[in-house]
This record gives C-alpha cells, structure tokens and sequence, in this order.
C-alpha cells in the first residue's frame, strides 16, 4: 500500500529542527550514504536502505529528485530472504546422508549436523533471490512532519533506527500524549492537568 | 517532555478515551468535530470497530464489522467495560469523502482512503499526482487533528469529571439492545 494506492496506512512523526544546516543536503548525503544498493549483500538474510520514490529498484537521488514541493519524497526498502524450513530440512538430510556415505559411519554428531545446517543455509543464501519490501516516506520539511506509510511495527523500528542513523535528526511519534503535548497548544498549567489525567471509568 | 516510550504506555488511555468520546460526539455534540474551514463537514462511523476488555483476567478482543456495523454488539462490550482500540471514520464534505481506521492507541491510520487524485499518465504528472495526494492527506489528517484537540480542550477541563465523563457513562448505560 503506497503514496499512490486507493488505500494506505500511515504512522505520522514530527522531526526535529535540523538547525541551521541546510535541510536538504543533510537529507541528499543521507539517502546517497544509506541507499540499498550501498547495503547490498548477497549472503545477508535482512538488508534494508533508502530507495528513490520513482525507481524504487534502481534508486539514484542525483539532482534532489526526492523534493515534490514541500516535500521530500523517498522510500525504505527492506530486502528480506526467506528459506523455507521444509527446503532447509530436505537439503539438511541430503547433505548428512552424503557425509555418513563418505565416511562410512552410520551415525552425524550434533556438531556436525549443526555445521551441515550452516553451511545449508549458507548456500541457499546465495542462491535464493531476496523479496523486496517498499514503504514510502513523505516527509513535509517546512512543518517538520512526517508521513511513513504503514503501521508494521518491524517497518517502523527500521525506519526510525535508519532516519537517525542517516540524518542525524529525532523523530518524535506522534500518538495521542504528543499530539496533546506539542499540537495542542497547552498552556504550562494545562500540561500539568494532561500529566496527572488517569483513565476515566465509564461505569456509574 | 517525558520519555517518549513512558509517555506511549502511561498515556495510552488517552487514545481510547478519545474514539469513546468521538463516538459519543458524533451523535449527541456533533457541532464539535466540525473545523470551522469545513461547515459542511459530517463524521460518521465506519464499517469496523475493535473492542478491547482487560476487565476480565485476559484481554479479549471483540471485532465489529459491516456495513453498517452493528454498534448494539460495541456497547453491551462498553457497558461491560470494554474500550475501543480501533474505529472506522467516513468523512464527507459536499465534494469529498475520506475513510479510515483510527487506531487510539498510536493515533496511527490504517486503510486511510482519500478522494481519488488523477491518474498518472506521463513521468511529469507523477509530481502533480504526489502533491495532489499529499494535500489530500493532510486535509483529512487536519480535521482528525481538529477533533481531536476539541477532545483534549473537554479532556483537561474541569467540565470533563463534572459533565462530560458522566454524560458519556449515561450514554453508554442507557443503551439497550
């Protein structure tokens, strides 16, 4: 469900002032630093980066084409392999039957089996193409505010793990004490009142 | 600002006080949802509603859903002291309609539908397509914002304990199926 679709999710941020550096070279050399195709590693089961909105397979964001007006507009690609147990299984027990066969014995040790495994999985690795997973940014920098286009809590810890780790900056979630505490407009008296609320019961 | 995770689970009853409420207003304070921008503006409940009920020594999940969903079901879950987690939403205006799930506890939205923007036909209308979702976006997302700021204003008001809390427990033990 992206940017485009008749439907999406959408788990909203506010991002922290940036200061005076300029916004959009700190967003540029972090999407160049951290684009999947600078993380990209054949043996590895997870890798995800920053991909570009319209080549989201091919990602370059040469000539800041990730700014649509007010907004900068990017992916998060995660790249995930996913072997399943039964091919892990059948290639496990081809490769013991190979081992007692050239040994001779009739028996594979715990360390040995555990190593087969490895290696098994090791080289199905290689040989099984990652599925990859896009989910948009849409990212309005003269509001601070940021649209990251799903709710799968893995995607987001992914996001917020690489935003900081690319841009140097803080999200702040926005869930119902934020957006009370910094959208509202609260006095300091109010905020102490919103701090001290406790669930309410609606029994009589 | 308190620690942000503490400030997620210690105020999460926020968020489900607030779809009770929206719900409550929807049908008995309905002139308080409407921004002033949008007059013409009319919320009305969606096709799903979740139900949590940690009352009892397990969490018990009730998921509502049709169309219309069958709200007896919703409240004789809050009259046994189930809270909403996730509510359907329709905003409409004269030209435009959004939908979407609200959930309370991260205010996060999922199956959030906009007015339909032009389709894109050329790589120089994906600009046009883009911002013309964004807007859209955002204009929904302002009068969820809106609604929910009216909620915080009765929420930290001395009306709340006096008025509208005891309003709302009426509303839902009037209710009879």
């Amino acid at each position: 469900m992206g940017l485009l679709s008749p439907r999406t999710a959408l788990t909203r941020y506010r991002v922290e002032d940036s200061g005076n550096t300029p916004l959009k070279e700190i967003v540029f050399n972090g999407l160049e630093k951290n684009s999947i195709l600078s993380t990209e590693d054949e043996t590895a089961a997870k890798v995800s980066g920053w991909s570009s909105f319209e080549e989201p397979f091919q990602p370059k964001f040469d000539d800041y084409s990730f700014v649509y007006g007010n907004y900068f507009v990017f992916c998060l690609r995660i790249d995930k392999k996913t072997i399943p147990a039964n091919l892990i299984r059948k290639h496990v027990a081809l490769e013991s039957k190979r081992k007692r066969e050239a040994t001779g014995r009739d028996f594979i040790s715990r360390d040995e089996n555990r190593l087969i495994k490895e290696h098994v999985v090791n080289t199905l690795s290689l040989r099984i193409p990652a599925a990859p997973a896009v989910f948009h940014v849409l990212w309005q920098y003269e509001k601070g505010l940021l649209f990251f286009l799903t709710h799968q809590k893995t995607a987001t810890e992914e996001f917020e793990t690489l935003f900081y780790h690319s841009f140097h900056l803080r999200l702040i979630p926005l869930f119902p004490y934020t957006v009370a505490d910094l959208s509202c407009g609260l006095s300091d008296p109010e905020r102490d009142i919103l701090q001290q609320a406790s669930p309410t019961l609606w029994s009589p | 600002m308190i620690d942000i995770a503490t400030a997620y689970n210690k105020y999460k009853f926020l968020g489900y006080e607030f779809l009770t409420w929206l719900w409550f207003s929807i049908e008995n304070q309905p002139a308080v949802l409407t921004p002033p921008e949008h007059e013409s503006l009319s919320v009305t409940i969606g096709n799903r509603i979740v139900l949590e009920n940690s009352a009892i020594d397990r969490i018990e999940r009730i998921t509502v859903k049709g169309d219309p969903a069958n709200y007896d079901t919703c409240m004789l879950s809050l009259q046994q002291g189930a809270f909403i987690s996730e509510i359907g939403l329709v905003l409409k205006t004269d030209l435009h309609e959004w939908e979407m799930t609200l959930k309370g506890e991260s205010l996060s939205f999922t199956n959030y539908k906009t007015p339909p923007v032009a389709p894109v036909e050329s790589d120089e209308s994906i600009e046009t397509a883009v911002l013309e979702k964004a807007f859209l976006l955002e204009q929904g997302l302002r009068v969820i914002d809106h609604i929910f700021l009216a909620f915080i204003r009765q929420r930290i008001s001395v009306s709340w304990q006096q008025g509208v809390a005891p309003a709302i427990t009426t509303w839902i033990q009037a209710f009879q199926s």
